[in-house]
């Protein structure tokens, strides 16, 4: 129920009860999901006052204990203290939603899962047995149940919005599978890659950003992570005639959502054709099966 | 056995990943105050290694969702240096009005949700927006303003994608950008409102004595280029950066601290090491009021005048007072803006060309909270083989450990829960990027 601007916050505990209970949670992340959310200006206030926001220390210094109705976590799994925390959360809330690429693919911090953590840690600090930090950046999904992922790095703020709601009146959030490609051609934009040859990562990206960077003249660079089976192999192909060598191909495909596993077997696929660190295949492989066992988008 | 207490305030709730401060007391002095990080590490430095000069901006602009428009540009800058390239003109006036985008979200993001409800008595910017509507509101469509800004030229508010090496992928017609000319005077309204009303707040007693370290540019507030400048008569390059600042790791903290280096300094461009353990060297303050107290003779005149209305006198060096320093650089980031674009002109080409090549690349900006270095060397095909960040926080975090120091020291009759709450406004002020976890304090005692 609406509250008016002038109802003291602490005068009706039955009205907060009679809310439903939003939390949000951060692990290893850059906050702009979260802020995404703080920056949905015109909606705030009135979300605010539909949802009781129990838990937001962005926001709030005023925290409640669970159970939640809705958490949403934004932020991937890097330490032991944090696989566990994500167990005591999931087990308060009864939905749980993941928001962006680090919380759904592991984020950019993912590729350490290609390299030696030690020599990580030894090239920022000097003594790296103070800092306390496992060998991999997983997805939530790596450790619990997820009711449902929200893609993009960063996500986008209408897409949050049609979550939110969604998940208060029970229903499956509205969100397209398809390609940003529809969203370019929903927005007038001409092919960068038909029109201009510029390598384009949209036809293998997960729509919801509006396809931003063809609009400003760039091809995409795959920050929403893979669509619901895209097709990279053929993709991988134009991006060659284009020019790209399998050492450019890894690359791209290793940003943000290195560890999506679609966009993870493209990367693979460039290194076993002699380009980026082929060393680094053994962890990879076995990342991919950590991630894939519990990612129903796992490319087959 | 001297009476001596442990303070410790740990994080609130299951708040891993945040911040915890460790005070000791004996004999009614402190002994020790330790602000410790708990944010996982990320690696940043360690994971550019190997990437393409191109890639720079977008990966590093992953480290801060609120100041990405800092890392790309600080980032870029390195990058441009290593190409040889310049990029002057309206390319270089468009990165100035991205950046003041940045800091009117950002700085109304810290005023408005996370440092008036400390002034106000409330828990949170929603509780303040239903106790204090007529103040919160105004602030949310200030905010709106700094992001649609930087929307229009970035494509979106965080992690905006137009900014590139020599320029930008596209630039913005003059008739999109006078679209932004009502927005922006009303935002600079809002500033001036603001500022006023945040001037007449309560403010205890404080007063930094760390040396303050800005970015300056003569004639210009500097935002995105200058030479690095402090209290004490450091006038440098962004080159000879490594020669006199030192970062050091200390055992409880995953920020790394930084000081400037006792004098001589060391041979430039020495080390292409990562972060040495060193001597102490001396505490600096980067941010609002640092960039006040060195530089306040260039802000624009509404903002200098709004200054002078509200009795903000250069150097300020109280760090609640950084609320209303805040609210005159949001003014003056409006009328800057409102400048840069009344003298627009669309430039020919969005971009200059930038190859790679093979050096070391230094590059310096004043991020909202303060002065944001990067160093990248590469080789001859622009692949990244080092990458040196220092944020904001890690340069602030010894000075804000020697305030919470004297704070504490003169706050010890307080109750405990008074003296959490107290220790947690001294953080707040200095909006270090933990802040995220706003009021993230409870007090824990154990007496020794």
């Amino acid at each position: 129920m609406r509250t008016s601007a002038s109802t003291s916050p602490s005068a009706s505990p039955s009205t907060a009860a009679a809310r439903p209970r939003l939390a949000v949670w951060k692990f290893a992340s850059c906050d702009g999901c979260q802020l995404t959310l703080l920056n949905c200006e015109d909606e705030l206030l009135p979300l605010a006052a539909e949802v009781e926001i129990a838990y937001f220390l962005e926001a709030s210094s005023a925290t409640v204990a669970g159970p939640y109705d809705l958490s949403l976590v934004e932020g991937s799994v890097t330490t032991q203290a944090d696989a566990q925390r994500i167990g005591e959360i999931r087990a308060a809330s009864r939905r749980l939603v993941t928001i962006g690429a680090c919380a759904t693919a592991g984020g950019i911090q993912a590729l350490r899962n290609f390299a030696d953590v030690d020599g990580y840690l030894a090239a920022v600090y000097a003594t790296p047995a103070y800092v306390s930090t496992l060998s991999t950046s997983t997805p939530i999904s790596a450790h619990v149940r997820v009711d449902f992922e929200l893609q993009g790095c960063p996500i986008d703020s209408r897409q949050l919005l049609e979550v939110i709601s969604a998940f208060l009146a029970g229903r499956r959030p509205a969100i397209s599978s398809a390609s940003v490609c529809t969203e370019c051609k929903r927005r007038g934009t001409v092919c960068v890659m038909v029109a201009h040859g510029t390598p384009c990562l949209g036809p293998v990206t997960h729509a919801g950003c509006g396809a931003i960077c063809p609009a400003w003249h760039r091809g995409c660079y795959g920050c929403f992570g893979p669509m619901e089976s895209p097709n990279t192999p053929a993709l991988v192909r134009e991006l060659t005639v284009l020019g790209m060598d399998d050492r450019e191909t890894g690359r791209v495909f290793r940003t943000f959502n290195a560890a999506a596993p679609a966009f993870l077997a493209a990367s693979r696929d460039a290194a076993e054709g002699g380009g980026i660190h082929a060393e680094d295949t053994d962890a990879e492989d076995t990342d991919a099966e950590d991630t894939q066992a519990e990612d129903t988008h796992a490319e087959q | 056995m001297p009476s001596s207490r442990r303070i410790t305030v740990p994080p609130l709730t299951r708040v891993e990943g945040e911040g915890r401060l460790l005070i000791r007391v004996s004999d009614g002095r402190v002994d020790e105050t330790r602000l410790n990080i708990f944010e996982p590490p990320r690696f940043f430095e360690a994971l550019l290694r190997g990437r393409a000069y191109t890639e720079a901006a977008d990966i590093t602009s992953r480290i801060c969702g609120i100041c990405p428009v800092a890392y790309q540009l600080s980032a870029l800058a390195a990058i441009e240096q290593i190409c040889g390239v310049g990029v002057d003109g309206q390319l270089a006036a468009l990165r100035r009005l991205l950046y003041c985008g940045e800091w009117i979200e950002s700085h109304a993001l810290h005023v408005f949700l996370l440092h008036l409800p400390d002034f106000l008595g409330c828990d949170s910017g929603l509780e303040l927006a239903r106790e204090h509507p007529a103040v919160v509101r105004p602030g949310l469509e200030l905010k709106k303003i700094g992001n649609t800004l930087m929307t229009l030229i970035g494509g979106r508010a965080v992690h905006p994608v137009n900014a590139r090496v020599g320029g930008w992928y596209r630039a913005p017609t003059r008739g999109e950008l006078d679209r932004l000319v009502g927005p922006l005077e009303r935002a600079r309204d809002i500033a001036r409102d603001t500022a006023r009303f945040v001037a007449g707040l309560d403010f205890p007693d404080d007063e930094v004595g760390a040396v303050f370290v800005a970015l300056r540019q003569s004639g210009q507030y500097a935002i995105e280029r200058g030479r690095i400048a402090s209290s004490e008569g450091l006038d440098i390059a962004a080159a000879d950066y490594d020669s006199h600042f030192v970062e050091e790791q200390v055992p409880w903290s995953t920020a790394l601290h930084s000081t400037l280096a006792p004098l001589p300094p060391l041979p430039p461009h020495a080390p292409l090491a990562p972060h040495a353990m060193s001597a102490a060297g001396g505490s600096y303050l980067v941010g609002p009021l640092a960039r006040f107290a060195l530089n306040a003779r260039w802000l624009a005149p509404a903002a200098r005048e709004t200054a002078a209305e509200v009795g903000l006198r250069p150097p300020e060096r109280n760090p609640f007072r950084s609320i209303i320093v805040r609210c005159v650089e949001m003014v003056h980031a409006a009328d800057e803006a409102l400048r840069i674009i009344g003298d627009y002109t669309e430039p020919a080409f969005p971009a200059v060309p930038a190859r790679p090549r093979a050096g070391i690349g230094h590059g310096v900006t004043e991020a909202p909270r303060g002065l944001l270095y990067h160093r990248y060397s590469t080789d001859r095909d622009g692949t990244i083989l080092d990458a040196k960040i220092v944020a904001p926080t890690s340069q602030n975090q010894r000075p804000l450990e020697e305030d919470l120091r004297d704070v504490v020291e003169r706050s010890l009759d307080l109750p405990e829960a008074d003296l959490a709450r107290r220790c947690e406004r001294v953080i707040r002020n200095h909006d270090p990027c933990i802040s995220c976890a706003t009021h993230f304090l409870t007090l824990d005692i154990d007496r020794g």
